[in-house]
């Protein structure tokens, strides 16, 4: 993900350059506005939400503790997507069995919840990424 | 027909969107540094907890019925409401922001059925930002409040009210007191009441044109719209400000000279960036400052400020505020508890009226201005000196819940 963002940066500095004489650069054309990690994670700006992952129990699919995950409420959850849910007035993060009517963790340790009509469950929304920093640069 | 969207109990809906443990329960939000109760959730409303009463005088009451209590988080209000806003435009090309928790709709030439199309909008809004919603849709814009009045009301509409036939509602309009009706103020309330002119049904029945005369045209077209002929149209650019104050009570009493000037200019600096952003000019200004209403000796001091010549320079209104509150407004031993600045006559900003013996601001000062508020918009901000570094008497905001959606550290932690 980061190379692609670094040469396109070097690449559109090569492309602003100017023509002394006033000739049009043909490489003018070929202009693309640089990559985005907005628009490569987030399909709907003012449907996602931020989170931060407090835990293991979802270590099997690749959500580790501290990752940011990247919550889509516009979609509609389907069966084997991995969903913020509130049960019983906390937000947690499972896989969605729709099948067994279960909230599934990816990590042995960790039973399956059971979703029955009379518990206090409601689905927020969607994780449709994970955001794993390798060395903190910020804050 | 039109539309209004109106958030149900928005500031302390935007507290339990990320607490799912709140959700239900009596919360209420308190206003700029913890004053008073400026926003109740249905079920404090329910326990009979007064709206814009001091804090303090409820905090007995709120402790014993355990309900939640939050200073009020701008910066999360400001995010959730431009998403519920920017949701709003899928449904409509003509939206207008009416206030941070409502907007109108245009629905002209939609060939949609409305209580579908407005149950589709609630459903909408409230999966993708997690806001609760009420919708009104009716002929006009006063009747579409009026029907956002009825669905907030009456658990029949299931949070969605379209006024269609006006006939058919008239025995609901009936029972709806006339102060509901958007437009009727306090006084025309009252003076319609001591005409027996109770009910919303009483008000559209009135001669519009006679009332022209006695009270307003506003008035008279208030009627015209409770009759279902259309007088307003949506405002999509909002109209400049007449006047803009910036005032805020203080975290801690100040009680010297220094630091009563620093939060003037503080207040004078963010009054002078609004003024910009619509871009006008000031030419008088008032500065205040007071003990408050709750100390044995209130006291409270204003000054007026012609400016020699109008301004949108920070540097010249802030030197003009200091100068007021050095000369009168200050007082050796008051401990002031609240202070403001208003930009009281303004003017647009168009090629001035040159007048031979008065300078006018030069164009050096207007580029200068205008470098700053974009650096602002940028970068870190740069402030004047003179609104001091330490700012000690800054606002209380003690029970703040974190800006879930606008800093990297506040981010909601979600059990894995």
């Amino acid at each position: 993900m980061l190379t692609p963002l670094l040469k396109s940066s070097i690449n559109l500095k090569l492309f602003i350059a100017k023509v002394a004489a006033g000739f049009p650069s043909p490489a003018d054309d070929y202009i693309e506005k640089g990559l985005s990690l907005d628009e490569l994670l987030i399909k709907h700006p003012s449907a996602t939400y931020l989170a931060v992952a407090n835990g293991d129990s979802m270590t099997g699919c690749g959500i580790f503790n501290d990752d940011i995950l990247i919550i889509d409420r516009a979609i509609s959850p389907v069966h084997g997507d991995i969903v913020i849910a509130a049960i019983d007035g906390e937000l947690t993060c499972k896989f969605l069995n729709l099948t067994l009517k279960q909230l599934l963790s990816a990590n042995p340790k960790y039973p399956p919840i059971n979703i029955n009509p009379d518990c206090d469950l409601i689905i927020e929304g969607v994780v449709i990424s994970s955001i794993r920093r390798h060395k903190l640069c910020m804050h | 027909m039109y539309a209004l969207v109106d958030c149900n109990s928005f500031f302390a809906s935007c507290e339990q969107i990320f607490r799912p443990d709140i959700r239900g329960l009596p919360v209420v939000v308190l206003s700029n540094n913890d004053g008073c109760i400026v926003a109740r959730s249905k079920e404090a409303k329910a326990l009979g907890i007064p709206d814009l009463e001091p804090y303090f005088k409820q905090k007995a009451l709120l402790e014993k019925h355990g309900v939640h209590v939050f200073s009020s988080n701008y910066e999360l209000y400001g995010d959730l409401s431009s998403r519920v806003m920017t949701t709003l435009e899928q449904f409509s090309p003509d939206i207008e922001v009416y206030s941070i928790d409502e907007a109108f709709l245009s629905l002209k030439g939609t060939k949609v059925r409305f209580p579908n199309y407005g149950h589709l909008i609630k459903k909408t809004v409230e999966q993708n930002t997690g806001m609760p919603v009420s919708v009104g849709i009716a002929a006009t814009k006063t009747l579409a409040k009026l029907a956002n009045h009825i669905a907030k009301k009456s658990v029949k509409c299931n949070g969605v009210c379209v006024i269609d036939d006006i006939e058919k509602w008239h025995a609901v309009f009936n029972k709806i007191p006339n102060n509901k009706v958007w437009g009727i103020g306090r006084r025309t309330s009252k003076h319609l009441s001591d005409m027996r002119v109770y009910s919303v049904y009483d008000l559209l029945k009135q001669n519009s044109q006679q009332l022209k005369k006695r009270y307003s045209i506003n008035v008279a077209r208030t009627i015209d719209e409770l009759n279902g002929i259309e007088c307003y149209r949506l405002e999509q650019a909002p109209e400049p400000k007449k006047q803009i104050f910036s005032t805020r009570s203080f975290g801690q009493k100040i009680v010297n000279c220094l630091e009563l000037e620093q939060s003037v200019s503080q207040y004078a600096s963010r009054a002078c960036v609004k003024l910009r952003q619509q871009k006008h000019l000031v030419k008088t200004l008032t500065v205040f400052a007071s003990s408050g209403h709750f100390v044995e000796h209130p006291y409270r001091r204003s000054a007026v400020i012609k400016l020699p010549t109008p301004s949108n320079d920070t540097r010249q209104i802030i030197s003009a505020a200091r100068q007021a509150v050095r000369n009168g407004i200050f007082r050796q031993g008051v401990r002031f508890a609240r202070a403001g600045v208003g930009l009281i006559e303004l003017q647009a900003e168009r090629p001035e009226q040159l007048d031979a013996f008065s300078p006018t601001q030069t164009i050096r000062s207007k580029q200068l201005m205008t470098v700053i508020d974009r650096i602002n918009k940028i970068h870190c901000p740069i402030v004047f000196a003179s609104q001091g570094l330490q700012q000690n008497w800054k606002m209380n905001r003690c029970l703040k819940s974190p800006s879930y959606t606008t800093r990297w550290n506040d981010l909601p932690r979600v059990k894995v």
